[in-house]
């Protein structure tokens, strides 16, 4: 009898036991690193989603100088793959609720960090602005856009353009288009003549990609001022102008050609010569220009152009990733030496030429700048701002959230009035 | 004592399971329940008790039918084809087919293999590129002289189509279901229907199908239920687009990307809502079969 007991008892226990070890085991692969953390105070975890050729060589070369220039602390790379960080903000949004912070996280600039901010989770950084003057080397509109309510709460380490129109020149040729077009208008005649040549006028890829091509759309109709204007409060989105834009991109739409998976595809048509014109930001010309296994090898000017989508020019349709202090980060002083390197011009020239991207700060050394890069930067420091939708900038996660559905719904209705009284319902549910 | 004995040791042995359970099962179950029934719809809101108000306000949220209706579609055709297709596969080896035990194998294989894993080939599989464009199914069917298809992309039957990876995957399993039921309905039975003058069709129709009810009604059951919590296949296939929503990516949008947390739990609630009309029935009938044994 006694031996049942002890054998029950034993039983009990490693039951127990197995419970709790399948509690630790079951955590994803990023937060192994937070035994390390509180082990030694001289560890910086970083959160990020670059985990890609190119992004992942940046975010090395940005990590060497942090550990040359603070030889005590240790960087630890916490980072989560999965593009535009799907998979890493899920993670993120458990491990802040947990009260378990990485000292520095990425996130879009702009309202997409909004939800952080209202939810007391991030450290307002205005100070570190004063202490490096970052306020004099941002262009003015950046800081502008980027603020809440006169504070600042994360640190811009690369700028990207959403609004570039890819096209194939020998495609154009074909159908005689003269160039890139400058209008809306201008847009879609080209596309029709691509199209009496069979050839797809416009690749698009998943939905998302048609979220990014209404903000474009948008951009080109409205002008800059007009679609600033729309993430204002009190932002009228019944107005007949925006009826116009939307009844622009329903035109654009008719010429769009099956959609592919995902963005890649759909700007291989373009490369390959399948499809005329393809929008989107210009994380694709790393994926035109860089020798196969990460890009495709092409040649800029000659197997890809790029413009200004059409009514664009003049305006920088941006996005930026950049860094977060947020509160209750095991070590603050890391965490602030690494926000210092990211916003170091030292920092920003080391990562931004791997990552494809062009430095938030207007003093950039131009030369290590070439081909498409350049002429971004030039437009960067000359052009009108305006931040992308579908990246993060003019409208919080859950507004996104609800023009990608009203986009989705769109799409299997077509019917303009009711994507547009969508987008409207939308802006009353979030706008602040 | 000496009675305490005999049972206190077996409760001690299954009081961690039913501890794990009620904490991590029903206790999160009452607490989403609780959690869709407040205003709590973003992360730093109180949450005040606003009753049954999200359920009913759900219903006006045209994402919300589109969902329900793809879930529906894709219920109906995965339950019915995997049914048909295991029932077919049974069939054929319980007529004593030569190398049963390989073909047995090659069907129950694609079970050993996880719904994302499926869903990246078929995704590929069932690209809708057309002519030149075509690969996957839709190039073989060019080169075969079969219509070509948008496949998932299909606006009013994508979920349709949605259903055959899973179909796919899960007939190998209701296959070794029919089998073992098939092999359970005893001789003797079909030789005296056929002594009877019974037709080989009519000891199907009359003798094995009746016999299998139970085994259908399990597989009814298993297939129902993953089909109605699907989210591992769709995100594979199309990620979390519109054109092929359903309540679980819904619920996953609705906490992550919406931030709203009573939306999300509001869902959850309707989805085991939905998988419980299925699995109730059937847990009565077993203690009810029980009792009668």
């Amino acid at each position: 009898m006694r031996r049942r007991w002890l054998a029950a008892v034993a039983i009990t226990m490693a039951g127990l036991l197995g419970v709790t070890a399948c509690g630790g085991g079951n955590t994803p692969a990023g937060q192994a690193t937070d035994g390390a953390t509180k082990a030694a105070s001289s560890d910086v975890e970083v959160f990020s989603w670059w985990t890609g050729p190119g992004e992942a060589d940046g975010l090395a070369a940005m990590r060497k100088i942090f550990e040359t220039q603070n030889p005590n602390l240790k960087f630890l790379d916490a980072a989560v793959a999965g593009g535009s960080g799907d998979k890493a903000k899920a993670l993120l949004q458990t491990k802040l609720q947990g009260g378990e912070p990485p000292d520095s996280f990425q996130g879009h600039a702009g309202a997409e960090l909004q939800g952080y901010i209202k939810a007391g989770q991030l450290e307002d950084l205005t100070s570190l602005y004063d202490e490096l003057k970052l306020k004099d080397v941002f262009p003015a509109q950046l800081v502008e856009q980027i603020s809440v309510d006169g504070k600042i709460y994360s640190v811009p380490v690369n700028i990207h353009r959403s609004n570039v129109l890819w096209f194939n020149p020998a495609v154009l040729k074909e159908a005689g288009v003269a160039g890139a077009p400058k209008t809306i208008e201008e847009f879609i005649a080209a596309l029709g003549k691509v199209k009496a040549k069979g050839k797809i006028p416009l690749s698009i890829g998943s939905e998302w990609t048609v979220t990014h091509l209404l903000e474009n759309v948008m951009l080109g109709s409205l002008g800059t001022d007009g679609y600033n204007a729309l993430f204002k409060p009190g932002a009228n989105w019944a107005a007949p102008e925006v009826t116009k834009a939307l009844e622009s991109f329903k035109t654009i739409m008719s010429f769009a050609g099956d959609p592919q998976d995902d963005w890649q595809p759909a700007a291989k048509q373009v490369a390959d010569g399948q499809a005329a014109f393809n929008i989107m930001g210009d994380w694709a010309y790393g994926y035109f220009h860089n020798p196969p296994d990460g890009g495709l090898g092409k040649t800029s000017k000659t197997d890809f152009d790029w413009a200004p989508a059409p009514g664009t020019e003049g305006t920088y349709l941006w996005l930026s990733d950049s860094f977060t202090l947020p509160k209750g980060a095991k070590n603050r002083e890391g965490a602030l030496a690494w926000l210092k390197v990211a916003a170091s011009k030292e920092g920003q020239d080391a990562f931004n030429p791997k990552k494809g991207s062009i430095p938030a700060r207007k003093d950039a050394d131009a030369a290590l700048y070439t081909d498409y890069l350049g002429d971004a930067l030039k437009d960067w420091s000359g052009n009108k701002l305006a931040g992308s939708v579908q990246h993060g900038v003019a409208v919080s996660q859950p507004w996104l959230t609800a023009i990608n559905e009203q986009v989705g719904l769109y799409l299997g209705k077509q019917d303009v009035a009711a994507l547009q009284k969508g987008l409207a319902d939308a802006a009353t549910a979030n706008a602040q | 004592m000496r009675r305490a004995r005999t049972w206190l040791p077996g409760l001690l042995l299954v009081a961690p399971s039913i501890v794990a359970i009620g904490v991590f099962v029903y206790g999160m179950l009452g607490w989403n329940v609780q959690l869709a029934m407040t205003d709590k719809h973003s992360e730093v809101a109180e949450g005040n008790f606003v009753g049954l108000k999200n359920f009913i306000d759900i219903w006006d949220l045209e994402r919300w039918h589109l969902s329900v209706n793809h879930a529906i579609l894709f219920t109906v055709v995965f339950v019915l084809g995997a049914l048909v297709l295991g029932w077919f596969l049974a069939f054929l080896m319980e007529k004593g087919i030569r190398g049963e035990g390989t073909f047995r194998a090659i069907y129950l294989f694609p079970m050993a293999i996880s719904f994302v894993a499926t869903g990246i080939v078929w995704r590929w599989l069932m690209n809708s590129g057309t002519g030149e464009r075509a690969v996957g199914l839709n190039r073989l069917f060019e080169t075969i002289g079969l219509p070509q298809w948008a496949w998932f992309r299909d606006p009013d039957w994508g979920m349709a189509a949605m259903a055959i990876p899973a179909i796919w995957q899960m007939s190998g399993y209701v296959m070794a279901l029919f089998l073992a039921g098939f092999r359970g309905v005893p001789e003797e039975l079909r030789e005296a229907a056929r002594v009877d003058g019974c037709t080989e069709w009519g000891v199907y129709r009359h003798i094995v199908l009746p016999l299998l009810r139970p085994v259908t009604l399990s597989a009814l059951i298993i297939l129902g239920h993953i089909s109605l919590k699907v989210f591992d296949l769709i995100v594979a296939v199309s990620g979390k687009q519109i054109i092929t929503d359903v309540p679980a990516v819904f619920m996953w949008v609705a906490v992550f990307d919406s931030q709203d947390p009573a939306k999300g739990a509001t869902i959850a609630t309707y989805i085991v809502l939905s998988v419980a009309i299925f699995v109730i029935p059937y847990l009565i009938w077993t203690v009810r079969k029980d009792r009668r044994s």
